[in-house]
Parts: structure tokens; sequence; C-alpha cells
């Protein structure tokens, strides 16, 4: 695998369970030693010059995990002591602040829900102001609300020159929040361009179809996406093959119960590069 | 540094903030050694000239506490950590393996002193002791405690269950101070035994540390002091080659 990411960038990093993102990110953050192979944060090679390039890492891990000896306050006073950052107080409140923790900066982790503790991890990787932020899985168990602060903060944080690579389960999110996307499958990446790109590379408009009777012409095959028994999904190059389209469907003797015409989002995209890889 | 400055007083508090645990729970342990054996023990043995039984019996449990609460230290932080997930904290810091096993064994020996110095306080309320060489028990308890908190870090980073880490504790630890001569002179021992004590490190850190009390011990505290520090030394190399492999803790 050769990825490069580039500063400032909002990058995705996509794939089904098992495909090697948190392994990746294992491998950056020096958690896992790789066999074969070199990573570098901003020219500090992690192995080599590891001080230098965690210094630069702020990792949000995808596992839950807290000290329960702890309050809030002294996790992130203790974590902030690891990468040797004095004062740590303004920003460790700055940062609750936004996390929305501030009324529990001196409760004990334990005492927190899985929400909470959550947005502490997110908490305990930008307390050294690292200009890489690397978000494992960030909003599983996170709800609706808290999860459009959490994406609010992470945004402002990008604006300010912070590069942010995300992995998630929810497609929407890296759609509307990433510049770049990386599809990881099997340990390979198997698509990388601009999230504008990926969208482009599958134009066209998706026409969902309900059949009430009749076989598919075999005209229309090739434009065949999905199937399940009696539901189809069939793609258009635009509005104009609709047309032509439906024609052929009625020359067939074929009835339609449920027409639905839309636009393809990056789930779309991405199911269709998982089947072909 | 700082990150390693940090860890330690991570380590501190952890240890601190649950002292009725790791503090008072072994001092009372101590002290219940103290009244039971020197009730049953005080007027049929004496093992130095002018040394009662329960004066001698002191140093022993001081130092078999302190041993016992720094592989307790280390041992418990490295599981708890690995078992719970958080090591990975301290992972993802610049933090060099040589900092985070100095930082271990700091914190074991500050809760291995903390313990002896409340055995020891609670002790001198019961029996009259004196100190004849406090540098030589200071030097011993200082690299006990050391070897026992290196040991700690090695048990906490291989045991993979807490159980496996209690029987370390049970079926090594224990037994090795049990017969190390804290209850009882290894002279008193059949000369197959007193040979075999010999072979047991704990017997020359106690032996050691009451020579500071008493200024009399089975065999010399240089040498004593010597194989204390050879062994503290051998388990420090074996260690720190664990940490710089990452084994058990970086994939």
């Amino acid at each position: 695998m050769s990825l490069s990411i580039a500063r400032g960038e909002f990058f995705g990093l996509l794939g089904p369970n098992g495909a090697g993102k948190t392994t990746l990110i294992s491998v950056v953050a020096g958690l896992v030693r790789p066999d074969a192979g070199a990573v570098s944060v901003l020219g500090a090679d992690v192995a080599a010059d590891y001080r230098r390039a965690r210094r630069m890492l702020g990792v949000v891990p995808q596992e839950l995990v807290f000290d329960p000896f702890f309050t809030v306050r002294e996790t992130l006073r203790f974590q902030a002591g690891y990468f040797g950052v004095r004062a740590a107080d303004p920003w460790i409140d700055e940062v609750l602040h936004h996390l929305d923790l501030e009324a529990k900066a001196d409760v004990n982790m334990r005492a927190l829900s899985g929400g909470m503790k959550r947005r502490v991890l997110v908490a305990q990787a930008l307390v050294h102001k690292p200009p890489v932020i690397v978000l494992d899985e960030p909003t599983a168990g996170v709800d609706v609300e808290l999860r459009q602060g959490l994406w609010q903060f992470v945004r402002r944080l990008n604006r300010d020159g912070h590069t942010v690579v995300l992995t998630t389960h929810y497609l929407e999110e890296a759609e509307s929040l990433c510049t770049r996307i990386a599809m990881l499958k099997a340990g390979r990446v198997v698509a990388l361009d601009t999230t504008r790109n990926l969208l482009a590379t599958f134009s066209g408009l998706c026409l969902r179809l309900g059949l009430e009777r009749g076989e598919l012409p075999d005209g229309l095959a090739a434009r065949v996406l999905a199937r399940d028994g009696a539901r189809v999904t069939l793609r258009l190059d635009g509005y104009a093959e609709l047309e032509s389209v439906l024609a052929q469907l009625r020359q067939a003797g074929v009835a339609i119960k449920e027409f639905e015409l839309e636009q393809p989002d990056l789930e779309e995209v991405f199911l269709r590069v998982m089947e072909r890889h | 540094m700082q990150g390693f400055a940090a860890l330690v007083r991570k380590e501190l508090l952890r240890f601190w903030k649950v002292s009725f645990q790791t503090v008072a729970a072994p001092v009372l342990t101590a002290l219940l050694y103290l009244l039971i054996f020197a009730h049953a023990l005080e007027d049929r043995v004496q093992v130095y000239e002018d040394v009662r039984y329960t004066a001698f019996l002191v140093p022993g449990l001081v130092m078999m506490s302190a041993l016992q609460n720094a592989f307790a230290n280390s041992s418990s932080s490295v599981i708890q950590s690995k078992i719970t997930g958080n090591m990975v904290f301290i992972l993802l810091a610049p933090i060099s393996y040589l900092e985070f096993f100095l930082a271990y064994v700091l914190a074991s020996m500050a809760r291995a002193l903390v313990v002896a110095a409340g055995v020891l306080l609670v002790s001198v309320c019961f029996v009259e002791l004196r100190l004849a060489a406090p540098v030589w028990a200071l030097a011993f308890a200082l690299l006990g405690s050391a070897l026992l908190g290196a040991l700690g870090l090695v048990a906490g980073i291989w045991a993979e269950r807490f159980d496996q880490l209690a029987g370390f504790q049970n079926f090594v630890i224990v037994p090795l101070t049990f017969l190390s001569g804290v209850f009882y002179s290894i002279h008193s021992l059949p000369p197959f035994w007193q040979k075999l004590s010999h072979a047991n490190p704990f017997f020359y850190m106690i032996d050691g540390f009451r020579y500071g009390f008493f200024g009399a011990s089975d065999i010399s505290p240089a040498v004593s002091l010597g194989v204390v520090g050879i062994s503290f030394a051998l388990v420090t190399a074996g260690t720190l080659a664990l940490l710089r492999n990452g084994y058990k803790l970086r994939g």
C-alpha cells in the first residue's frame, strides 16, 4: 500500500470491517510495527524519529478505553504531561468547552456515559495540539446532537490548518466532511480520489424499480446495478435516457409498481467499488 | 523527560488514590504477622545474642512487605492498563522504553518505601528496635524494591489474564519471600535447606536489610548487596530487552 495525505486535508479512510483501516492507523501511531515499509508523519519517520512523529499525531482510538482511577481533568493533565505540555489547563478548558464536557471535568471517568467517554478520548487526542488528528470511528455511540457538535469542532480544527484523517461507518459523514477519500479492501487501496471525483466517476442517476410483472428486457441488462427479486436498480447516464428506458420496458410488457430516481451518493459509490474488487 | 515525569506522577497517584488497599492493608497484614509470631515464638527462639525474637522479626516483615508491594504495584498497574486498554495512551506518547521502565520501577519503589515506613512505624509502638547501620538498610530497601518493581513489570507485561499474574505472585513471589528467612535465621535450618536458601535472591535482601538494624547477619552484607545488585542488573537487562522489542505491548 502506498498512500500520502497532504497537509491540511480532511481525509477519509473507508472500508468494510477487516479492511485494515485500524491496522494502518496503528502502524502510523507506532502501536503496531510493520513487517516492511515505512511511514512518516510530516517528515518524521514513525520508527526512527518516533518522538517527533508522535508529538505531531493525535489519535482517537476506536475502543472506548479509559483509566478508571482518574477524573476527566486528571486524565487530560496526564495526557498533556506525557507529551511534555506545560501549563495545559487553559487549552484543556477550551477543549472541554467545545466538547461540552465542562460540567464533567472533575467527575471520575467511570461515571461517564459512553458518549461522554468517547468525547474525552477526542479531548485526549487534542490535548497536545497535534497538527495531525486521526479519528478512528469517533462517532460510534455518540448521539446525533453531539455528533454535530463534534464535527463542528473538528471542522474548525481543520480550517485552522490541522490535517484530519477519519475512519467512519457513516458514509454520509465522510461524504460531507472529507475532501479526499481512500477506500480499503483486504489491506489494499482500491479507490483513491477526491470525494467530488469519486461521486462523479459514478455519475448519472440510479433508477430504482419495483416490477409488478414481466421480465427485464435483455437490452437493459448492462444497466443493472443491483437486483433483489422484483426490485431492480438501473444506471442512467442522464435524465435524457429515462424516456428510452421506459419505452423499452413498455415494449417488453413490463408493469411497474414502484419508481424512484436518485442521485448516487457515497454509499452507492462505496458498494460498487467493493463489488468490483 | 517531561513525559517521564508525568508517567511517574500518574503511577504515584494511582496507588495513592487507593491507599487504603495499597498501603494500609499491607501494614495491617504485617502487624498481624508480628503479633501472632511474636506471641507464639517469643520465648522459644533467639537468633542473635541480645536480640529478642520479636525485634528480629520486624526488619524481615518490613522488607517482605516492601518487596511484595513493589511487585504488586508495577504488575497490577501494567496488567490493568493492558486489559482495560488504556495502555494505548502511554504507547501513543513520545515516551521511550527506558523512561517507561524507570517510571514504573520508581513508582513501585515509592509504594514499597511508604509501606515499609508504615510497617516500621507501627512496629516500634510494640517493639524496641535499634538501627545499627541505617545506610545499609536503606541501600537494601532501595535496591530490593527496584528489583521487585522490575520483576512486577515483567510479570505484568507477560501475563494476559489476572489469574496468570496471581499465579506468578502466589507460586513464585510469596514462596520465595516466605522461605527467605523472614521468620527464622537460615542457620537454624538443616544443611540442605541452608544451601537451597542461598539460591534464593530474597534471602540476601532480607538478610542484608536486617544487618542495617542489628549489625549482624547470616552472611556479609557486602556479599548480599552484590547478589541483589547483580540480580537487579540481570532483570533490568531482560525487561529492557522485552520493552525494546515491544513484547506484548506493541503488535
